[in-house]
């Protein structure tokens, strides 16, 4: 064996993954010292860390806290019902279907309206449930159509194209369905009726005040992931979309309907999301053509923060960022005395969204990509 | 190998579930676009007076487009094809009709029921709109007269010669680029003295005179039996120059003559179209840097904004008095220089990170990025830096000794602008031939193999977004000056999103793409915030953005103005098909089989 | 000491011994073919090499540097190239611009360079032109004159072959690496590139390792030869050696059934 000379003229470890050790190490260091100066806040206040950075500091009570905690679940069901659509067809085609806020938008939309009418004719407080049994009706309907018409037009005959070409033509699909639903109903920001006072007071639950209407959302998504998950794992329906999230090619070589099949998919994708856009409206109240952009981006980012194509993992996704962009400005943020730290909101799922991406693009439960996609 | 001809179908072999499927998309297309209100936005603008207005155009391209597409009959190789004939026109007429009954529904709908209170456009307005400010029987009429009509004519595209198409293609074209310039050629004919020819073409209250119309259309369609094929071998041998000189000598004499437009034409035109090509301008130099990243090094960055802003805010901080924070009040020349190592560092801090990703993780983080920006600069921690929602206002003006560039000087702003496009496109002509460009090329073509040929990728790609990021960031620098204050909402994602339309529709990597396509969707549709020439698109510039986004990726992905190599890349199958007809090998073979 | 030397080499992948145990080495100016049926873990030898795939486990050592941990560039920069089984070319770049951009790492000129088209940069492109030039010549009259402005992809199958050395070369390697050379061409194309292989290392200095599936060209061409199955080397030595090795004939053939009695 010769000697070996261990010569490093080359230098093994870029400047560029220097530079990204060095991020990691100073984001994980800030959220470390966030949450150890919220918990000293908490335990000591006046605390000489907290007259530092954040002398007028209140820190949360435990209502507040158990308050952001509903929140932010509350938000993240909502949020994992919409990151579905994106995991499904992530998991199919390989591709960001950009549009599929839009078809979540479209939901809440068609919600509103038939909810309009249904409070002018009276039945909305007189028969709540057949109301919302309606508008869930109608949302899913309009959004399931609305999906499986852009995938017809937009997106199969590129089907064998590199994968940006439908990411480009979802941001294009995207845009239009925004700014046509700007041009029929109008940019007005349209509310949704009053909840029925039965349903939307606060209660109780295990001491945690919770609003009715919070509770019927975490309610309605837990029915509508139930009824996903038997719809996947145990019909013949749900095996072919498996086979076909696995590998195409092979999946039409046994039979399976391909084409159908992701039909059926984007369709099932659009009809979760139109039960988030529901919620949505419930929750919210307050819908505009804009309403899709930032739960989509934020809904996305569940996705891969559960590991793309893994729909539990989107669930699990959803309620994750949820919970941390209702949670980290205040345990967070404010310790570190960010003034203004509700504006924030959003950077902070911005930030998640850009953390997981270029830590761990794999998710947390790891990515299920087809045959096609795998590196 | 010619298909046969069989005879002509019989006039009611039809297909009757085609007529009924394309004739329903037909109407809900029409009745769509009407309550979008398009039709009743765009009726303001008219292109032939007392005869058509845009709006209505926007209603009557549809039959038109679908009785062309109902007789489309797709020809292939070897199979025989039936001859065109009366029954194409026949299924033409007929998906056109079935369109105008969506219209005449509607019309009856409008009337009796009231749905204005989802669908804002269901009012008296698009009423009097479609029944022509008559009555409904007298509209039903029209559009059934116009439905068979266009959707006939639609058909008969098939069956006319080339000629004739061509023709009819270059008056209608020629018509509609008249009609849409009226504002532009109002304004030369001013700057030059000869107002007597805009009113000779176009009527006092807009639109085209129904003579000259007549007129322009019958010269129009002449062109193209005059001109026969000047143009095509003149351009022809403008592309086929062997020498490198004489290549050099051509590109010289092309690149004069537009710039001698360029420079002159701004002087002879009035402040509003002046500050329009600016406005296209400063999008033509962000197009430029973002063709770099995503034509060239194939990187879709869709936070491409952010450097737009990091120049902006630069240019702010520094040479505006009312910074909060910290106000040298230095000279723009000074805080340019300022502005390229801001945005090297933004384009190597944003850059660094992505570079590993695959494409579409890259998108979506680089839209992250940008939007935290955004919203960093919109909030109020930073505030006391600079200026959160508010801004920072009074930006000096540029101040070059004896010229001043203001934005109350359009002109001023134009040439600027036309500086910093002028070395833009430099920059990316000279990159593209170098050892760089080669890189990228690679890079986008086989990363992994680009690897193994030596080729370092991080940095490659490093390059390009900095590259990128300079560019932007000049614009961003120069916008500031000319508007005189930056907020955070003039750097939403929407301008990212803007500006990559613009490159794909004029032509991903092609520069004279990128220019045609700011011109012509900048200049005609608009900006993000900024009204184009037609203003009445206002509100509908970003439905058409993303139809045309859709049409393009599906029909034709390499541009308005492709780059040979473009068009290559996404038709590869198609050449590949024909290169399999010729024989390269033969003499070859023949060669060596005889040394041997 | 030996150009390339590899000891103790370990790929696994997900359970599947790729290669193990293996232990090579080659001197400069050598020709070594590496041959073995499918599945041996040819092709992955190469990737290792190459740094496309991290070994699980051993030492490769170049030149007297250790080569684990590399990009795949460094690693070509340091003098090792290689072609692909399956031609990867750029393509859509023309035949000249695939060996104009494999001198990459040879050169350095950057954006300066470009931008102020300084006597540098010119002199530069100069040389990469004629450097190119030259390399393609050594196809004969194959790849070069109007064929230098083709697109990659319109070449024939044979000329594609060709330009994929081409590229490799124009990386000034020490070793050069070529995968299946010859493989699906006709026996002339064969016979022509037989003979390149030999000029390569006479005329130009190569030391080369070859993955070969046909025995002519093995035998014409290889100082020795290495025989792999499964991942695992079972023999090398000269060719007339190895090719009676009952070792290597099993592995390609299979024993004979033993007759019952």
């Amino acid at each position: 064996m010769s000697e070996i000379v261990k010569k490093r003229s080359r230098s093994r470890v870029s400047g560029v993954d220097k530079f990204l050790t060095l991020v990691r190490v100073l984001m994980a260091t800030l959220i470390v010292i966030g949450i150890v100066a919220f918990i000293a806040q908490q335990v000591w206040p006046g605390n000489p860390f907290a007259d530092w950075r954040n002398p007028d500091a209140r820190g949360l009570t435990g209502d507040q806290f158990k308050g952001l905690v509903v929140s932010g679940l509350s938000q993240g069901a909502m949020y994992g019902l919409i990151a579905l659509g994106y995991s499904m067809v992530y998991g199919v085609l390989g591709f960001i279907n950009f549009a599929h806020g839009e078809v979540f938008m479209v939901g809440t939309m068609s919600g509103w309206i038939t909810s309009e009418k249904l409070h002018d004719a009276g039945l909305w407080e007189s028969n709540f449930i057949l109301s919302l049994f309606l508008i869930i009706l109608v949302a899913i309907t309009t959004s399931t159509v609305t999906a499986i018409i852009t995938e017809r037009i937009a997106y199969r005959p590129l089907r064998s194209s590199p994968r940006l070409i439908p990411l480009i033509t979802s941001i294009g699909v995207s845009f239009f369905i925004q700014n046509a639903v700007l041009g029929l109903f109008g940019p007005a920001s349209k509310g949704y009726p009053r909840l029925p006072e039965w349903l939307s007071k606060q209660r109780s639950i295990f001491t945690v005040e919770i609003a009715g209407t919070k509770i019927l959302v975490m309610v309605v998504a837990a029915i509508s992931m139930a009824s996903l998950w038997y719809l996947v794992e145990r019909t013949q329906t749900g095996r072919a979309m498996r086979a076909v999230a696995e590998d195409k090619e092979i999946a039409s070589l046994m039979g399976i309907n391909v084409n159908r099949t992701i039909v059926i998919t984007f369709g099932v994708g659009g009809a979760m999301a139109g039960v988030g856009g529901i919620l949505w409206g419930l929750l919210f109240r307050s819908v505009t053509h804009m309403t899709g952009f930032l739960p989509g981006i934020k809904a996305f980012t569940a996705a891969v923060v559960g590991g793309i194509g893994n729909m539990g993992g989107a669930m699990a996704g959803g309620v994750f960022l949820g919970s941390a962009e209702s949670i980290a400005p205040m345990v967070i943020l404010e310790p570190l005395g960010v003034p203004g730290v509700s504006q924030l909101k959003d950077a902070v799922a911005f930030t998640v969204l850009v953390l997981v991406l270029l830590f761990k693009p794999s998710g947390l439960f790891g990515e299920k990509l087809s045959q096609e996609d795998r590196a | 190998m010619m298909a046969t001809a069989l005879d002509s179908r019989k006039l009611f072999d039809q297909n009757w579930k085609r007529i009924l499927f394309w004739g329903s998309i037909c109407s809900l297309s029409q009745v769509f676009i009407c309550l979008v209100g398009l039709p009743s936005e765009l009726n303001r603008r008219i292109l032939i007076e007392s005869t058509l207005s845009l709006g209505y155009l926007f209603i009557l391209w549809i039959p038109l487009a679908f009785g062309y597409i109902v007789s489309k009959i797709v020809e292939l190789e070897g199979i025989e094809k039936p001859k065109s004939g009366a029954a194409d026109l026949l299924s033409g007429a007929l998906t056109g009709l079935l369109g105008s009954l969506g219209l005449i529904l509607l019309m009856l709908g409008i009337e009796n029921i009231d749905m204005r209170d989802p669908l804002i456009n269901w009012n008296p307005k698009l009423f009097r709109l479609l029944t022509f400010e008559n009555s409904i029987a007298f509209g039903t009429l029209i559009w059934i007269a116009v439905g068979v009509g266009l959707g006939t004519i639609g058909a008969s595209l098939h069956q006319i010669s080339d000629q004739i198409r061509k023709m009819l293609a270059y008056a209608t074209f020629g018509l509609f680029t008249f009609a849409i310039l009226e504002d532009v050629i109002d304004d030369l004919s001013e700057g030059f003295r000869l107002e007597w020819l805009s009113d000779l073409i176009y009527a006092k209250k807009g639109g085209m005179t129904v003579t000259s119309t007549i007129v322009l259309a019958l010269v129009l369609a002449a062109l193209p039996l005059l001109v026969r094929g000047k143009v095509k071998t003149t351009v022809a041998r403008y592309r086929s120059e062997a020498t490198p000189e004489g290549q050099r000598r051509n590109s010289i004499i092309l690149f004069s003559i537009i710039a001698v437009f360029v420079i002159v034409l701004p002087w002879f035109l009035g402040g509003i179209i002046n500050e329009l090509l600016a406005n296209v301008g400063l999008f033509l130099l962000l197009a430029l840097g973002l063709n770099i990243v995503v034509g060239l090094a194939g990187l879709l960055d869709l936070g491409y904004v952010a450097f737009f802003a990091v120049g902006g805010y630069t240019t702010a901080v520094f040479t505006s008095p009312n910074s909060p924070w910290f106000s040298p009040e230095t000279h723009f020349g000074i805080s340019l220089l300022v502005v390229v190592v801001m945005a090297t560092l933004a384009g190597l801090l944003i850059g660094a990170p992505v570079i590993r990703m695959r494409g579409d993780y890259l998108a979506i983080v680089t839209l992250g990025f940008g939007e935290i920006i955004r919203l960093l600069f919109l909030s109020d921690w930073l505030k006391p830096y600079l200026g959160g929602s508010q801004g920072i206002t009074n930006i000096p003006a540029i101040d070059l000794g004896p010229w001043e560039v203001r934005g109350a000087d359009p002109r001023s702003v134009f040439y600027m602008v036309l500086a910093f496009c002028v070395l833009a496109i430099y920059v990316s002509w000279r990159l593209q031939g170098s050892r760089l460009g080669r890189a990228w090329m690679a890079i986008r073509e086989d990363e992994s193999v680009a690897e193994v040929m030596g080729i370092n990728t991080v940095n490659s790609k490093l390059m390009a977004f900095v590259v990128g990021a300079v560019l932007a960031s000049f614009s961003g620098a120069v916008l500031a000056a000319k508007v005189g204050s930056v907020f955070p909402k003039s750097f939403e994602i929407l301008v990212s999103i803007i500006i990559l339309v613009v490159v794909i529709v004029g032509g991903m990597g092609s520069i004279t793409g990128v220019m045609v396509g700011s011109l012509v969707l900048i200049g005609i549709l608009g900006g993000p915030r900024q009204p184009g020439l037609l203003q009445e698109f206002q509100n509908y510039k970003l439905l058409i953005y993303g139809a045309l986004l859709v049409f393009m990726m599906l029909k034709r992905p390499e541009g308005l103005v492709p780059t040979a190599r473009r068009t290559r890349e996404l038709h590869q199958e198609e050449y590949l098909q024909d290169a399999w007809l010729g024989d390269e090998e033969t003499e070859e073979t023949k060669e060596v089989g005889e040394k041997l | 000491m030996s150009l390339l030397e590899i000891h103790n080499l370990q790929v696994t992948f997900g359970g599947l011994d790729a290669l193990s145990n293996l232990d090579f080495s080659i001197e400069e100016g050598e020709i070594v073919s590496v041959i073995g049926p499918n599945g041996a873990g040819k092709t992955t030898f190469f990737n290792t090499i190459s740094g496309m795939i991290p070994p699980t486990s051993g030492e490769i050592i170049f030149n007297g540097e250790s080569v684990l941990g590399l990009d795949p560039n460094q690693i070509t920069e340091m003098g090792i190239a290689r072609t692909f089984q399956n031609v990867r070319l750029f393509p859509n770049m023309t035949v000249l611009e695939n060996v104009m951009v494999s001198q990459h790492c040879r050169t350095s000129q950057l954006i300066i360079g470009a931008l102020f088209q300084t006597k540098a940069f010119k002199q530069e492109e100069k040389e990469i032109r004629e450097r190119s030039e030259e390399i393609l010549g050594f196809f004969g009259t194959r790849l070069v004159g109007y064929r230098l402005d083709q697109p990659a992809f319109a070449l024939s199958y044979a000329n594609r072959r060709r330009l994929e050395i081409a590229r490799a070369m124009a990386t000034q390697p020490r070793l050069l690496l070529l995968d299946e050379p010859v493989a699906g061409m006709n026996p002339i194309e064969t016979a022509e590139l037989t003979g390149l292989i030999s000029r390569l290392r006479d005329e130009w200095g190569f030391t080369i390792v070859i993955i070969e599936h046909d025995m002519k060209v093995v035998r014409d061409v290889s100082d020795r030869v290495v025989v792999l199955d499964h991942g695992v080397p079972i023999a090398q030595g000269a060719y007339d050696e190895v090719s009676t090795n009952p070792d290597v004939i099993e592995a390609y053939l299979g024993r004979p059934v033993e007759a019952k009695s």
